[in-house]
């Protein structure tokens, strides 16, 4: 079996006779591994165990292609409960599944664009994330046990993505919200710079549990944010906001909902809820719906 | 907005008060108010500023009564402060605004379409008759691979294929539909292309606007599109396309993102784009998971995992280093770039932006080509050329530049009633097309509106075969590439050196 580093040449055999297409070759002939034969038959495949409606994957040198369609093939043999064994990187894991009701555990740490355009699932990671966390994501429920990169809930528009620990810059971006669905991205740490931007809709939290309890939030939060709100626990500087956003006390209404989502997100993360509460939070909220409706003359 | 302070109207409105019959029609089918009823006379009224000449009210008006002309009113000659520009001034002094626009580039750049012509056989090598030999103009948009294996068939002594072929958009002929948003363009806009897409057996594309549930019988002929502000983008969206197109840059608007006012995003659209009734929906300049060529590629993949696998188009505005971007663009896994030129349109961009940022489609696919070629991959993608593609004489010649299929945009639009005004973002189209508004709408009907563009389609695909069949060639792809089949005329050298192909006379 060889691995997809060593894939950088088509398999050869003797009763295959090559026909070479296109031009000459010059240049650099760019080769790309990723693409050669990765989920095609020949493709390492993880050892799989099977319990009722249970399903162990392991991830040990699988290449991503070949470990998402083991785990769609497994949700569709009826497993409502997956873990991947000994993830390391493997990117797309959830993505674009819409499986309400299926849980996916996932020990080690997951590559890009966990849950992307994902439409109900139940992602818990026991470590880290990295970058795109929920990617234009459509509803479901991702845990983050460990810290999450950059574009955490990118265009996400509805579901919850809870996260442990901190985030990277620009997380929610372009968030929005529609009908009924509402996302709501959860940090139990501390957030980098341009935290909503462009935020169309939806809720953001920050807990900023652990560190500088001063400075939950970086600099630029909220900007171009024309919908939705966040909620920072402890304080924020003026100068750390984006122009288009307000702070505010929260009003009774927000704090009716600081506590739903405080409960829900400390019985996921099996967290004690008041301690968290004792503190009190900020509202960040756009003063306009339309920033730019007077830019333009016709 | 009326502007009055400085500014005279564009164009003049001259109603033949003989000819006119006082029906009034012209009130009710201009879109702009131009109009008004003078009750003691029964007569219209023009007010000559709203005017946009889109000629809805010359079409209709059952006496021809109307005619619309320049307003002539002189200004004192100057070669380098032209009367659009005093009045652009104006208009902004007055209100401080950028100033938008619709439609694609007017200004006088070199057409260097017009400036290529193409070959034809004479005595040696037979042209031949279309009309009574078979031309093939199918044409297959994806990755192709870059060596075919095949093997020994056991049972039948002949040849098997071994390599597992990429998905490929089969296109009945080489023109296919650009991205115009439901949002920008009507519903029934979306239903008339959709229509026709099906019945050529070719491609229309969302744009970035999600996709009305309307249109789902016709999903196999359409591209969804992502783009940075994933309006409507969800996986069944993703799945139900044809492919998936990201959308990097727009041929009339290349760096910038987009913006459709609150204004115009009635239930309908809203619940198509997934966003709230009357927010703005605010497209960012660049992806934000999209800082390189690793992040385009992680989109693609990603698309391509949650499509199981579908073609992934990347659509990227022509400027100036196009070749190296495509390149980038097609090692990052795209199995089809889509090139959109200068002269390409828009629903609104801000006007210095459509009118000085980007460059020609036809300079874009011969570089883009040329670099493919030079670095031997350009197997990998196909190339589909759109942003000011007018006539068949310019699939023809985009083709022989290194285009594999062309795309259209506002010509499709012009088959469906647009007169070119250029006033698409006002949302007022009093011909149904580039308007949310129901009375508008409802003037264009999609059955009548997917026959005119069928037809349109047709009648170039026959002219596409008349050219191939001079040339001595029958099929489409004998003229992809082929620059030898091109001469230019009036261009310099370098010029000819960078298009790769001959002056007239060599």
């Amino acid at each position: 079996m060889t691995t997809y580093e060593d894939r950088t040449t088509s398999p050869d055999s003797s009763a295959v006779r090559k026909v070479p297409t296109g031009p000459a070759r010059r240049g650099p002939s760019g080769i790309e591994p990723a693409r050669i034969t990765a989920g095609q038959p020949g493709a390492k495949r993880g050892a799989v165990t099977r319990r009722g409606g249970r399903a162990r994957i392991d991830g040990k040198g699988v290449y991503y292609k070949t470990l998402n369609e083991q785990l769609r093939e497994e949700i569709q043999r009826g497993a409502t409960k997956v873990v991947l064994d000994n993830i390391i990187g493997q990117r797309y894991i959830g993505t674009g599944l819409a499986y309400p009701g299926v849980t996916v555990t996932i020990n080690g740490v997951p590559g890009n664009d966990l849950a992307a355009f994902m439409n109900g699932l139940t992602l818990i990671v026991n470590d880290n994330a990295q970058d795109g966390v929920a990617n234009t994501m459509n509803s479901g429920l991702v845990i983050v046990n460990g810290n999450a990169g950059d574009v955490v809930g990118y265009g996400m528009r509805g579901g919850s993505v809870y996260v442990r620990g901190d985030v990277g810059y620009r997380v929610g971006i372009h968030m929005k919200a529609f009908g009924d669905s509402r996302p709501l991205v959860v940090v139990g740490g501390h957030a980098r710079d341009f935290l909503g931007e462009y935020m169309a809709g939806g809720e953001i939290v920050v807990l900023g549990l652990g560190g500088d309890k001063s400075r939950a939030v970086g600099s630029y939060v909220g900007t171009g944010m024309h919908a939705g709100v966040m909620y920072i626990r402890g304080t924020v500087a003026e100068h750390q906001l984006g122009k288009e956003v307000r702070i505010a006390e929260p009003d009774e209404a927000d704090r009716a909902r600081i506590l739903a989502i405080v409960t829900d997100y400390s019985r996921a993360m099996r967290m004690d809820p008041e301690p968290i509460l004792e503190q009190s939070f900020v509202k960040i909220y756009p003063y306009t719906s339309r920033p730019y409706g007077r830019l333009y003359v016709y | 907005m009326a502007l009055t302070t400085f500014i005279p109207s564009e164009f003049r409105v001259v109603i033949d008060k003989d000819a006119c019959l006082q029906c009034g029609r012209c009130v009710r089918q201009c879109g702009w108010n131009v109009y008004g009823w003078d009750e003691d006379e029964r007569r219209p009224v023009p007010d000559h500023s709203k005017c946009s000449a889109c000629h809805r009210c010359v079409t209709y008006c059952p006496g021809g009564a109307i005619s619309i002309k320049k307003n002539e009113l002189a200004f004192k000659q100057s070669d380098s402060m032209s009367p659009d520009l005093i009045k652009a001034i104006w208009k902004q002094a007055e209100t401080g605004g950028v100033q938008l626009t619709g439609m694609g580039n007017d200004k006088p750049y070199l057409r260097i379409f017009d400036h290529l012509l193409l070959d034809a056989c004479q005595v040696t090598n037979p042209s031949i008759d279309p009309l009574r030999e078979p031309m093939e103009m199918r044409t297959f948009l994806g990755r192709k691979p870059d060596l075919v294996e095949v093997a020994a068939d056991s049972e039948g002594g002949g040849l098997r294929l071994v390599t597992e072929l990429d998905r490929q958009l089969q296109l009945e002929t080489p023109i296919m539909f650009g991205g115009m948003s439901y949002g920008s363009v009507s519903l029934n806009v979306h239903r008339s292309i959709a229509m026709a897409a099906e019945e050529l057996g070719t491609f229309m594309n969302t744009g970035e606007g999600g996709l009305h549930a309307d249109l789902e019988p016709y999903q196999d002929h359409i591209i969804v599109q992502c783009a940075s502000g994933r309006f409507g983008v969800d996986s069944s969206y993703l799945q139900a396309g044809a492919a998936v197109e990201i959308k990097i840059g727009q041929g009339a608007k290349p760096g910038i993102g987009g913006h459709l006012p609150g204004e115009k995003i009635d239930y309908e659209v809203s619940v198509t784009r997934m966003i709230p009734q009357g927010t703005d929906a605010l497209s960012p300049a660049p992806h934000h998971d999209i800082y390189s060529i690793e992040d385009l590629r992680q989109l693609i993949y990603a698309l391509k995992e949650a499509t199981g696998y579908k073609p992934i188009s990347v659509k990227i505005a022509c400027v100036h280093n196009v070749a190296a971007i495509a390149s980038g663009v097609v090692r990052a896994g795209a199995d089809i770039i889509y090139l959109d030129g200068f002269r390409g349109g828009t629903g609104a961009s801000p006007t210095i932006i459509r009118d000085h940022v980007g460059i020609p489609l036809e300079i874009a696919v011969a570089t883009v080509d040329q670099r493919l070629r030079d670095e031997a991959i350009r197997n990998r993608a196909s190339i589909v050329a759109a942003g000011g593609i007018r006539s068949s004489a310019d699939v023809a010649k985009a083709i022989a530049l290194g285009a594999d299929a062309c795309a259209i945009g506002t010509a499709a639009l012009v088959a469906l009633g647009c007169h070119v005004c250029q006033k698409c973002h006002t949302g007022s189209c009093s011909w149904g097309i580039c308007t949310q508004r129901p009375e508008l709408t409802r003037r264009l009907d999609p059955e009548w509106g997917a026959s005119q563009v069928v037809n349109l389609v047709n009648a170039w695909t026959h002219e596409l075969a008349e050219v191939l069949g001079a040339l001595g060639v029958n099929a489409i792809e004998s003229l992809r590439g082929s620059r030898e089949r091109l001469r230019g005329l009036g261009l310099d050298k370098m010029t000819l050196d960078i298009l790769g192909i001959k002056p007239a006379g060599l």
